[in-house]
């Protein structure tokens, strides 16, 4: 299980965007690295992150050895009724991680 | 031996061993060499040509730290459900692996903004492609000064 935060404004308006912010606690190794013995430490990153609003998909990255580590994201996303902002990812080991949070929909 | 004489030699001494230290030349940088990123764009746009503009990148000018560098892109489109921005890349020239990262969106996004942050190896110019419904491409490219690039150690 990975760890992860998420940060969701607690009441939005209906159809408008709001921001999303996401914070993946991950090292992201770009396996160009070596350790003190001179051994290549292996790649190591979260892959694949999906955004869902009340079960629709509206965000999703494909993330390289190219994003820092403990990746940060911010995004928008919109709603017409109160509901759960749920994000899950997966690293190149097959661990996965994932948050959620609920907002009401003024 | 006097004093006097021995602080003469041992400063000679001193001095001689410290000048090949000091001309030793620093050891040379090895950087990242930049990267053609055509073939990359082109398998990512399917050969379409990209427009320029219409993308706000916000990148600091000068990164300290290529570890990370906090980046914003704004695409200045419409949402709507027939026309929106179905994908943003980051590309950068200089990085081991130029494709940093590729951002999906929906309609239901609201709205084509995403922030996140970089490793960069290097001073290079970062190109964001977004692209549009309807395999239409708009492509900006912007120049950030990496002080301390990331991973240069060992990724030669």
């Amino acid at each position: 299980m990975i760890l992860g935060r998420i940060q969701v404004p607690p009441n939005v308006r209906k159809g408008e965007p709001f921001e999303v912010r996401i914070l993946v606690q991950h090292p992201m190794e770009t396996g160009y690295r070596r350790d003190l013995n001179g051994q290549a430490i292996p790649l190591h990153i979260v892959d694949k992150l999906v955004c869902r609003v009340g079960g629709a998909e509206v965000f999703s990255a494909e993330l390289g050895s190219g994003i820092a580590a403990n990746p940060y994201m911010a995004f928008y996303a919109m709603a017409d009724a109160s509901g759960e902002v749920e994000v899950e990812w997966r690293d190149n080991r097959g661990e996965t991680g994932r948050v959620s949070a609920k907002f009401s929909v003024a | 031996m006097k004093r006097r004489d021995f602080l003469k030699r041992s400063g000679l001494a001193a001095t001689s061993m410290a000048l090949p230290v000091l001309a030793q030349q620093p050891p040379p940088q090895r950087f990242q060499p930049v990267q053609d990123i055509a073939p990359l764009l082109a398998q990512l746009t399917g050969g379409a040509t990209p427009q320029p503009g219409g993308i706000e990148v916000q990148l600091p000018a000068i990164a300290e730290n290529g570890n990370s560098v906090p980046m914003r892109i704004k695409v200045d489109h419409v949402m709507a459900p027939d026309d929106y921005v179905t994908a943003i890349h980051i590309v950068a020239e200089r990085n081991p692996r130029p494709l940093v990262a590729s951002f999906h969106l929906h309609p239901a996004s609201g709205r084509a903004e995403v922030s996140t942050r970089v490793r960069l190896a290097g001073t290079q110019k970062v190109t964001v492609l977004a692209e549009l419904s309807g395999k239409r491409f708009l492509m900006t490219q912007a120049d950030v000064l990496v002080t301390a690039a990331a991973c240069l150690d060992e990724s030669m």
